[in-house]
């Protein structure tokens, strides 16, 4: 077990105001144990990437359904690796088609959930992952 | 409805038969469940009888069709006389793409437009804005400008269509944008027929499209009334719709609750800036989901008709039928949609374009088979198009009026979730109206609360949600999905660059000061705004200005 908990920023970068799976989600880790901290709407990467230092978090979870992923994931990857934080674990999810999905992996996000993705399958893969 | 010793009697039998082959068939094999519930969480029983409707009084809950409380529909022949707006929502890339898809639209027989813009345009920026950047085109079409609308409708004469636009917080500006594409095309005003969304009060809390505070929003909203009223008789010029709070998450009755709640607080807006109730009233519309669960989506319609109408009559003291009308527009549930197996999809909007129909709608749109995962392709979009056209050329459920009236059960759950959305009314009424409860984060809440206790349901396998907790199968992510070419986006800040050249600044920066004073003021702001997209000034250029006057809205972060 880490010895704090676990803490995830769940995030919302871009336009897109869809946020119900990211609300769900923010809540299922925190009843799991998790510290949990949701930016809300129309974040900018700069501004995710600042937040996930201040807040010392383990884990960034980015939800866009807008089809703006492949612009704002790796954006938000890239910024924490300039400020000495690729440590920090970064997760996405949303409606992103496969090929997306193999694109983002590759530029460092270390897994995506798409639709119908149960709450429990994220709370153990964070575990699972930050533990490593 | 029923007599008084029939009724005694039927009890009498009721119980006897509840002792006896009840009793007896549940020793041998029991139910599958301790209690059966709606999608909503209502309760249903095993069997509904006149006894569970014996409170309805028919002249006063239902009446006929076309009259007052509107339980059973809004027109006296339905759908025996017209067939709804077969209104797909689509748009996407440019302006030219998406005018490709309309008119394919039409060629296949749909009978109204439905424009769905990108972000940035919702938001009120300019494609070439930093945080327009990877969203140009995405989730719809991008309108900089008069010249991307003149090339949105290019061929498609105004006088021909009805057109809905989904756009909330600039909704003023597209709208004017339209209008003034009708003025080229020769086109009176009060000729024009469609719906501008219009309804900011639900992007606080679902959907998320806002720019201004609460305050300055209302007075564009009713700014467009006054206008409207005077200029464009046959505009709907709002829509104000438990779509995006359903999809979202909250439940039918919730849906009903918070859309009529926000209804309420427009008319009052309106009613403050001096106009009389049935001057705009008539115009208001409504825009509903159409979930799985068939009895009960379609007695959430009827509720809902009913409901408005009390509303406007007794609180209101409207005076014009119309006034009392509850107009909606429908479509099937994206959140009920599958990215497993998604060819499932097409019966899942089926039944709920099915309860849309057999609840009254004016005009539906149906999800295509894919929308979990993409935006639709054509051949999606064709087959969700036949889904309507099959319900209303071979269901025969559209050759009679209201066919469900009169169910014991469908009667039964009308009247539970009347009751039920009168409870939330009065609730949000005592936090003070619907802008003071979103305000204080009540209905968000609420909508979280249900959106996260269905997903513990499936989880727990309370819910079966078919391929995805259940009958699941191996399968390969799909393919030819449609995508946005990116391409799009540095098309659109080329063709701004151009129109910024071409344009007479001079005429736009006087426009522009022109909708700054009108903002600071008190004037009714839709003529300044005309002024401005004429001379091209853009949307982005005038929601600068109002952002400068009116300010922002921050979110309050509720989870």
């Amino acid at each position: 077990m880490a010895e704090r908990p676990i803490r995830v920023l769940i995030a919302k970068p871009g336009l897109d105001g869809h946020d119900r799976g990211a609300k769900v989600l923010a809540r299922a880790l925190r009843d799991a144990g998790m510290e949990v901290i949701y930016t809300g709407l129309r974040q900018t990467p700069e501004q995710i990437a600042a937040t996930a230092t201040q807040e010392d978090v383990h884990v960034v979870g980015l939800s866009c359904l807008s089809g703006a992923h492949l612009e704002l994931f790796p954006r938000v990857v890239q910024l924490l690796k300039e400020q000495q934080a690729d440590d920090i674990v970064v997760l996405g999810g949303g409606t992103i088609p496969s090929e997306d999905i193999t694109a983002l992996k590759k530029q460092g996000v270390a897994e995506v959930f798409t639709p119908g993705t149960s709450t429990q399958e994220v709370v153990e893969f964070v575990k699972r992952t930050v533990q490593l | 409805m029923f007599d008084r010793d029939a009724l005694q009697k039927l009890e009498q039998r009721k119980t006897a038969w509840e002792q006896g082959p009840v009793a007896k068939a549940m020793e041998r094999f029991g139910e599958r469940s301790e209690e059966f519930r709606t999608t909503s969480e209502l309760p249903v029983e095993r069997l509904y009888t006149p006894l569970e409707v014996a409170e309805t009084e028919y002249e006063r809950d239902l009446g006929l069709p076309g009259e007052y409380p509107y339980t059973r529909g809004i027109q006296p022949t339905m759908y025996r006389g017209r067939l709804w707006t077969m209104r797909q929502y689509a748009g996407f890339g440019t302006a030219e793409e998406s005018n490709r898809r309309y008119k394919y639209l039409l060629e296949q027989g749909q009978t109204g437009l439905s424009v769905a813009f990108d972000l940035p345009t919702q938001i009120g920026y300019d494609s070439d804005h930093s945080l327009s950047r990877g969203e140009v085109g995405k989730v719809g079409v991008a309108i900089d400008s008069l010249a991307d609308m003149e090339l949105l409708f290019d061929g498609i004469p105004l006088d021909q269509v009805s057109t809905s636009m989904t756009i909330n917080a600039p909704a003023a500006i597209l709208l004017a944008m339209y209008a003034a594409l009708a003025q080229k095309q020769g086109v009176p005003l009060d000729k024009l027929r469609g719906t501008i969304q219009n309804d900011i009060l639900k992007e606080y809390v679902a959907r998320g499209t806002y720019i201004f505070p609460p305050q300055p929003s209302m007075r564009l909203v009713s700014d467009t009334f006054a206008f409207c009223a005077e200029h464009m008789s046959n505009w709907n010029t709002i829509s104000i719709s438990g779509y995006h709070m359903r999809e979202a998450g909250c439940n039918a009755v919730q849906e009903v609750a918070f859309t009529l709640a926000n209804a309420v607080a427009y008319v009052k807006a309106a009613l403050d800036a001096g106009l009389d109730v049935d001057t705009f009233a008539p115009r208001l519309s409504f825009f509903f989901d159409a979930h799985n669960d068939l009895l009960e989506e379609v007695s959430k319609f009827r509720a809902a008709r009913k409901l408005w109408a009390q509303i406007m009559k007794e609180r209101f003291g409207a005076q014009d039928p119309r006034s009392m009308m509850l107009r909606f527009h429908t479509q099937t549930a994206g959140s009920a949609l599958t990215a497993q197996q998604p060819d499932n999809n097409v019966v899942r909007v089926t039944l709920q374009a099915l309860a849309a129909v057999l609840g009254g709608t004016q005009s539906l749109h149906t999800n295509s088979r894919e929308e979990a995962l993409a935006l639709p392709t054509e051949d999606s979009v064709r087959i969700a198009l036949r889904t309507q056209q099959i319900l209303a050329h071979e269901s025969g459920v559209v050759n009679t009026v209201d066919p469900l009236a009169g169910s014991y059960y469908v009667e039964s759950l009308t009247r539970e979730i009347e009751q039920r959305v009168l409870e939330y009314i009065d609730k949000i009424e005592e936090l003070g109206g619907s802008a003071r409860a979103i305000e204080q984060g009540y209905i968000q809440r609420e909508i979280q609360e249900s959106a996260y206790t269905h997903q513990r349901e499936i989880e727990n396998e309370e819910r079966v949600v078919v391929g995805v907790n259940k009958y699941r199968i191996s399968e390969e992510p799909p393919t030819n999905l449609l995508r946005v070419d990116p391409v799009v986006e540095r098309q659109e800040r080329e063709k701004l660059e151009q129109l910024r050249a071409q344009r007479n600044q001079a005429h736009v920066d006087e426009a522009l000061e022109g909708v700054r004073v009108a903002a600071g003021g008190q004037e009714n702001l839709f003529p300044r705004i005309q002024k401005a997209v004429t001379v091209y000034a853009t949307l982005g250029e005038i929601c600068d200005v109002l952002r400068d006057e009116f300010g922002t809205h921050q979110a309050s972060v509720v989870f």
